[in-house]
């Protein structure tokens, strides 16, 4: 019974996890074509990828995409974090659907919604567009982290920084943020990665001029597929899997600060 | 992964630890706002408009759905491959959860190959089933060598396929719920049961099933609102005359027919809003979508 | 240093439509050391958060040294406080919580460090700068809170339950070294507890609070011998209350009739002949009447039946009921020599005129 047990929760951990391992492996392969198992191994297409340009470009854009939603995304969803909690409820809830409804929207609709207005404005084959589109996406994750590591602040930590004299702007600075930076930082991080990974809204917003990363990948799948996508697909899981592995460690650090 | 913190937001505001004064709440939310409205809530409304303005106020593309072949298929088509992934996941996912609530000393090593998938792009993962079921792929190789095939057979851009890869994307959400219900389960009622007679499969049907029926509605509610809007798996491993809604909105602005796309994304809003509406009428588990985080 | 004198007067806060603090009126003195006691839900916290600041008063005034403070924020009042979960800054030393306050005012960092160190000295932690606020224990923790609040030197130092979470043992040594403090600093503390027995070894007086009001104010001894109503002489301490009926007075004495026997109180009131009234009396200060009472025996006596008695080691506790059934409770030091009683057994009961109070 117990054996019987182990056996399936195995077979079913195997499904969930080698498909993944698998594209590790393959990108390892010295073959030209998609083959299991590969004849040799090499980094064949690791320099495959280190030598195109068209990939490195698209490695470059989606990285600094990213990098600049973390800055908006964060900026704008920390400060309404604090002030969210401080809103009168109706407004608070009203609010509160509006910052969390892009996990509900399915993406197909926020992307041609995005399209057909940022169409207008030029901002279809730009980098700027893309930020825009994607820091909408990321601020639902930066809220929620942001409000969490909230929640979990000891209100009376505010008040004995004010009963020993420092200005309210002293005790947030002082006290509050201080507290609540690992829960930004997880929200950076989501927002990062987020960005990196999305895919239906730049289909619509890339054009011609601005090819990231998901993008490129996407058209590699759809019209020639060869093994340069396993390695960059392994390079991407990754980066992801360190960056969440970070998200993690900050996390933990943050609930020990809040349980001292 | 951001356990369930979507209700702390819902929360009444804490104890005044800073005397706030009325509007600095407010400039601190405006400016997200400000930024959602114009560059995320007006354009998804605006584009929305266009299936009730084109040419003149009208509800005639709404109306005109309800005989249109190509969008009765393609939906039925959706609802039916949402349908059967949550039920796969479901079936699969349990058991995992199950095995994770239970594991003590293996439990890093599952979280890690729970969470992994959850952290991979839909892309990479998708991309790793068409190195699967592909012609030359481990599944049709291993069933060659085993003898049990003496020709590839077709797997990919198939509905199967689909279905089975929007499984494996979907798992880890009916998975992390679930195990988060049953984790909370006081392990005295099990042994009470147990002592109280019943054999082990009755604990589990008496006491563990219903007890974590709350992780397996919001696991549900998750997988079916996130599946009905798939788009890029069934566009890359899935046949090419299965559609689904999103594929379809996606094919109909390529034709620039935004009056039509505008229509069938209303429609597919509102199922995801309806569904969301039900669960949380029926089961009160509404909020548990928000846990969603990726 | 002068403590802060504060005056409350005719203090108010409501929530909504309900009422948690409902008119507390106190002058504290400077230098006292004045304890809030009541039960939960009393009013204390939010009195205590109203002098701070954490709350705005709905009605009434707050002034310090006679000005009043009501529209100044917390951070201008130069109060310090003692939280009950102490509020240490998690992210901080021991040092750096310690020197918070000495930041906000500007100390260089030189003199911050000796007054820190100083500080840490007066609250028997010297050397303990450098560690994280977790690798203490409570009473450490506690000790770290209360140097943070005194080394600015506040005048008025408020604190919330500040042992509530600690042991007995440790409660006890902590309660000694408040004391301690308040003496050296010479500065007016107000002390929130719902522990009688805290409030009575600590305080110079005590303000005894329900239900958002004032029940009694006064100093300890004052509010265990001279309880002015039923809460008071209910809440601190025990109290054997006695139905009676005013009979007269007699040398400004009150004379009431209980249980079929004459009573005398010390009563300030006059209240009119016939009247019903509740007289109060504490179990210690009750005693069997028999050969070896020493004399002139106490001038109210009462025939009992014994229902119960209760050996606790220092002392006996009996229930006793009285001819009209009115329930009673006797405490005698235990000592071989005194013969204990039987459950059953009929005895008398006497106790002094100046322990019966009007209540
Ligand atoms: N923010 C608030 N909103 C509504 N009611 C409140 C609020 N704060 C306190 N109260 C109510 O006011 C009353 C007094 O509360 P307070 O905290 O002052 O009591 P306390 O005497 O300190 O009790 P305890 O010994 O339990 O700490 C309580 O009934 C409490 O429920
Ligand atoms: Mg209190």
């Amino acid at each position: 019974m117990r054996l019987l047990g182990g056996g399936l929760l195995t077979l079913l951990l195997a499904f969930l996890g080698l498909p993944i391992l698998l594209v590790g492996i393959v990108s390892f392969s010295s073959a030209t074509y998609l083959t299991f198992p590969p004849p040799e191994f090499g980094l064949r297409w690791y320099r495959a990828y280190l030598g195109a340009r068209d990939w490195l470009d698209a490695t470059w854009l989606s990285l600094a995409v990213a990098a600049a939603v973390v800055v908006v995304s964060t900026l704008l969803g920390t400060l309404a974090a604090i002030g969210l909690a401080r809103l009168p409820r109706g407004l608070r809830v009203a609010a509160t659907g509006l910052i969390l409804s892009p996990l509900i929207v399915p993406g197909i609709v926020v992307a041609i919604g995005v399209y057909y207005a940022y169409s207008r404005y030029g901002l279809v084959g730009s980098p700027l567009g893309l930020v825009l589109a994607h820091s909408c996406l990321a601020v639902p994750f930066v809220v929620t982290s942001v409000s969490a590591s909230f929640a979990g602040l000891d209100p009376r930590l505010e008040q004995a920084a004010l009963s020993l004299g420092a200005t309210p702007f002293g005790t947030f600075r002082q006290v509050t943020l201080p507290l609540i930076r690992p829960g930004v930082l997880v929200g950076a991080l989501f927002a990062f990665i987020t960005s990196f990974d999305e895919l239906i809204v730049s289909l619509f917003l890339s054009g011609q001029g601005a090819v990231t990363l998901p993008r490129r990948m996407w058209d590699d799948l759809r019209y020639a597929i060869d093994p340069t996508i396993a390695a960059v697909s392994t390079l991407t899981v990754v980066l992801t899997a360190l960056l969440m592995g970070a998200a993690h460690w900050l996390k933990r650090r943050g609930e020990r600060l809040h349980t001292p | 992964m951001s356990e369930a913190v979507a209700p702390a937001l819902l929360a009444a505001p804490r104890a005044p630890g800073l005397n706030w004064r009325r509007a600095v709440p407010l400039l601190l939310v405006a400016p997200l706002l400000a930024f959602m409205l114009a560059l995320y809530a007006a354009p998804v409304l605006a584009m929305l408009s266009r299936s009730l303005l084109e040419p003149a106020p009208t509800l005639a593309h709404y109306i005109e759905l309800a005989g249109d072949e190509v969008f009765l298929k393609v939906f039925t088509n959706t609802l039916s491959t949402t349908v059967t992934v949550t039920l796969g996941t479901l079936l699969l996912g349990y058991p995992i959860a199950l095995g994770m609530a239970r594991a003590r000393r293996l439990l890093p090593l599952i979280l890690v190959i729970v969470l992994l998938p959850f952290w991979t792009s839909v892309l990479v993962r998708s991309y790793a089933w068409m190195v699967l079921l592909g012609r030359h792929g481990l599944v049709n190789e291993v069933l060659l060598a085993l003898g049990l095939l003496d020709r590839p057979m077709r797997l990919l851009n198939t509905p199967l396929a689909t279905q089975i890869a929007m499984v494996h994307i979907l798992l880890p959400y009916m998975i992390l719920p679930i195990a988060n219900a049953l984790r909370q389960i006081d392990p005295s009622l099990a042994r009470a049961a147990a002592g109280l007679g019943a054999g082990p499969f009755g604990v589990f049907r008496q006491v563990t099933l219903p007890l974590s029926m709350p992780g397996v509605m919001a696991g549900v509610l998750l997988v079916f609102v996130l599946s009905l809007g798939f788009y890029i798996t069934p566009a890359l491993v899935g046949g090419p005359r299965d559609m689904t809604l999103s594929m379809l909105i996606a094919q109909r602005v390529e034709q620039l027919d935004w009056a039509y796309a505008a229509t069938l994304s209303a429609v597919l809003l509102a199922t995801a809003l309806a569904i969301i509406a039900l669960f949380q009428r029926v089961f009160g588990v509404g909020t548990a979508f928000r846990m969603s985080a990726r | 240093m002068e403590g802060a004198s504060v005056t409350l007067s005719g203090l108010e806060k409501r929530y909504e439509n309900f009422g948690a603090v409902r008119g507390v009126s106190i002058d504290i003195r400077s230098g006292e050391f004045l304890t809030l006691l009541g039960p939960s839900g009393s009013g204390k916290t939010t009195t205590l958060m109203m002098i701070a600041g954490f709350e705005t008063p709905s009605a009434g005034d707050i002034a310090i040294d006679g000005r009043s403070v009501v529209a100044l924020p917390p951070h201008r009042r130069n109060i310090g406080m003692v939280f009950q979960n102490y509020a240490l800054f998690p992210h901080l030393t021991v040092a750096e919580n310690i020197g918070f306050p000495l930041k906000q005012r500007g100390v260089p960092k030189p003199e911050r460090a000796r007054l820190v160190e100083e500080a840490l000295e007066l609250v028997r932690l010297p050397g303990y700068g450098a560690r994280q606020p977790r690798q203490l224990s409570g009473g450490q923790q506690q000790r770290v809170a209360l140097a943070r609040a005194i080394v600015f030197k506040p005048r008025l130092l408020l604190m919330d339950e500040p042992l509530g979470a600690l042991d007995k043992q440790l409660r006890e040594s902590l309660q000694l070294e408040m004391r301690r403090l308040h003496a050296d600093l010479g500065i007016t503390f107000i002390y929130v507890t719902h522990d009688q027995e805290e409030a009575l070894t600590m305080s110079d007086r005590i303000a005894v609070m329900n239900e958002g009001r004032v029940a009694q104010i006064g100093a300890p001894e004052e509010l265990y011998d001279r309880p002015e109503n039923r809460f008071v002489a209910s809440f601190i301490g025990e109290s054997n209350f006695l139905p009676a009926t005013v009979r007269g007075r007699e040398d400004g004495v009150l004379v009431a009739e209980c249980a079929g026997t004459l009573v005398r109180a010390t009563c300030a009131g006059t209240p009119a002949t016939g009247e019903a009234v509740t007289l109060a009396t504490r179990p210690e200060r009750l005693r069997f009447v028999d050969g070896a009472w020493p004399a002139p025996p106490p001038a109210n006596r009462m025939p009992v039946t014994v229902t119960e008695a209760v050996f606790v080691g220092e002392r006996c506790r009996y229930l006793l009921r009285a001819e009209d059934g009115t329930a009673l409770v006797l405490k005698e030091p235990s000592s071989a020599a005194t013969r204990r009683r039987e459950a059953g057994e009929r005895a008398e009961v006497a106790w002094s005129v100046a322990d019966t109070i009007l209540v």
